[in-house]
């Protein structure tokens, strides 16, 4: 099983097709995505003692009310799920980067699911036994490893094949990580429904069968996963012979590139648009709803299409990015973004809906792209070597924004409310500060210069690594 | 050093790679159709 896990053993042979290595990545991203929609647990989660006793609030009459047995676990003790496996996204992404890069796709990728499903599986004990902590340790922690090496093990390998198109190849597989939710959700609902007896409301055995599902998915991932042999390249690629302004032909490893000032500006790129987009992620169903007077209903609908444009913004700019170049594409992410989230109040005032959800769209679009281009930056300015490892830890930007960004908009939010301010207004200054958080970030952008010669692999190692 | 060799795909590899596009393209798919069909509440 070692050996079959092994990079020496995943080397494609004469005539493996590279566009069987995309679905391969997408079978493990599409399953770790199902992370995005971990709130569809949410309140079946804070009802497992009322629906064990059959006692639960009528939805139709209960209006807000989730909770409502004394032991019940509350919705704000529940987002920690969430919090807790993206803080250990970016922390196991960085920490692993370099066995990633060092045992290959398909060992990484078993790992993942090891983990990805090991932690779901852990997370329905703790719900069958209703023991927070075990939920906490199963999904956010160990499933949180799993998200981690899930996501970055085969961002490096599809460079390797895509030399000519790493945008696309890199945005295929992390547009998968956006799509995760939009089959998540609806899977995990259909199971809780299919699952509910008159004492419990199925999360449990819900979480059991996602965790075996999702590895069966993810192993075939494994199974279909290659390297490409030393010296291959696709039919007609010419390695470009001089490097141009933002993009080398050599390599920096992970310990050279964290000297780097343009890992750190990448870091705030990074942790700047993902900030300024996991904020209003979090908060559109309501803000629509209070700015606008929509129903919870049609809200939902409209986070619905934000998960699509999440999705098909990583491919579109990623892919887009292969031609306008990275330092372009972030510089239309933050340049459109501040004027778009300027304008959301002005959309607000006048009443129009429909610019608002078409500047909202836009905005999430360029939030998914932002994920799925940094790869590839990552590769223009560092080389190929050690991007898997590069990137990893570059996600702990992730991982930081995780966290600075809903609270950064829920604490405006309570110190506008707190004010007097009409909830309907309330989120006019959020939406000026991400505005202002994305200026900040195309400062950096504009920074970012070549890597200084001194950080490059010379002589024998380089050579070894090209 | 700079990658000389190339290779080009077999034809073989036709039912593989429909097969596995359609193994990840069509849960995709019914996850994106099913997600508008949410959506379009906000319309009504």
């Amino acid at each position: 099983m070692a050996a079959f896990l092994d990079r020496s053993h995943s080397i494609a042979g004469p005539g493996f097709s590279r566009w069987l290595v995309p679905p391969a990545a997408l079978c493990i991203h599409l399953c770790i995505g199902q992370a995005y929609a971990f709130s569809v647990f949410n309140k079946p989660l804070a009802q497992l003692l009322c629906a064990a006793q059959h006692a639960c609030p009528d939805p139709k009459t209960a209006g807000a009310i989730i909770s409502a047995t004394p032991g019940d676990w509350t919705i704000a003790n529940l987002g920690w799920i969430f919090s807790l496996a993206i803080v250990f996204l970016g922390l196991s992404a960085a920490v692993f980067g370099r066995w990633v890069e060092r045992v290959g796709p398909r060992m990484s990728m078993f790992a993942a699911a090891l983990l990805f499903c090991g932690g779901l599986l852990v997370a329905a004990l703790g719900v069958s036994i209703h023991n927070l902590p075990v939920v906490f340790l199963g999904y956010g922690v160990i499933g949180g490893c799993g998200l981690g090496i899930g996501y970055i093990s085969p961002v490096s390998t599809l460079i390797k094949w895509f030399p000519d198109r790493p945008g696309l190849a890199t945005g295929t597989a992390i547009m998968g990580f956006g799509g995760g939710a939009l089959i998540g959700a609806p899977l995990a609902v259909a199971l809780m429904r299919y699952f509910t007896t008159p004492t419990s409301n199925g999360v449990a055995a819900t979480m059991l069968t996602m965790g075996i599902v999702y590895f069966i998915w993810m192993i075939v991932g494994v199974f279909i996963v290659r390297v490409p042999a030393a010296g291959w390249a696709p039919a007609g690629y010419v390695p470009p012979t001089a490097a141009s302004k933002l993009i080398t032909n050599r390599n920096v490893v992970l310990g050279q590139a964290l000297k780097t000032p343009q890992f750190y500006l990448l870091w705030l790129v990074l942790f700047l648009n993902v900030t300024a987009g996991i904020g209003v992620l979090g908060q559109a169903s309501l803000m629509i709803q209070e700015m606008f007077g929509v129903t919870a209903v049609a809200a939902a609908g409209f986070v619905g299409l934000m998960s699509i444009f999440n999705m098909g913004g990583r491919i579109f700019w990623a892919s887009m990015s292969d031609f306008m170049g990275r330092k372009t594409t972030y510089i239309i992410f933050f340049v459109l973004g501040t004027v778009l989230y300027f304008l959301v109040p002005t959309f607000g005032h006048m009443g129009s809906i429909a610019l608002f959800v078409i500047a909202f769209l836009i905005i999430i679009s360029m939030y998914g792209g932002g994920f799925a281009t940094i790869p590839a930056y990552l590769k223009d300015l560092f080389g190929g070597v050690n991007v898997g490892a590069i990137h990893g830890a570059v996600l702990t930007a992730w991982s930081a924004a995780g966290i600075a960004g809903p609270a950064l908009i829920n604490y405006i939010r309570q110190y506008q409310l707190a004010a007097g301010v009409p909830k309907a207004d309330a989120y006019s200054v959020t939406m000026y500060i991400m505005a202002g958080l994305l200026v900040v970030g195309l400062i950096c952008n504009l920074a970012i210069r070549a890597v200084n010669e001194r950080y490059y692999l010379q002589g024998t190692a380089a050579e070894a690594a090209g | 050093m700079a990658r000389t060799d190339v290779s080009t795909p077999d034809a073989a590899n036709t039912p593989k790679l429909i097969a596995a596009w359609l193994f990840v393209g069509i849960p995709l798919l019914f996850g994106v159709f099913d997600t508008l069909r949410n959506a379009l509440k906000l319309f009504q």
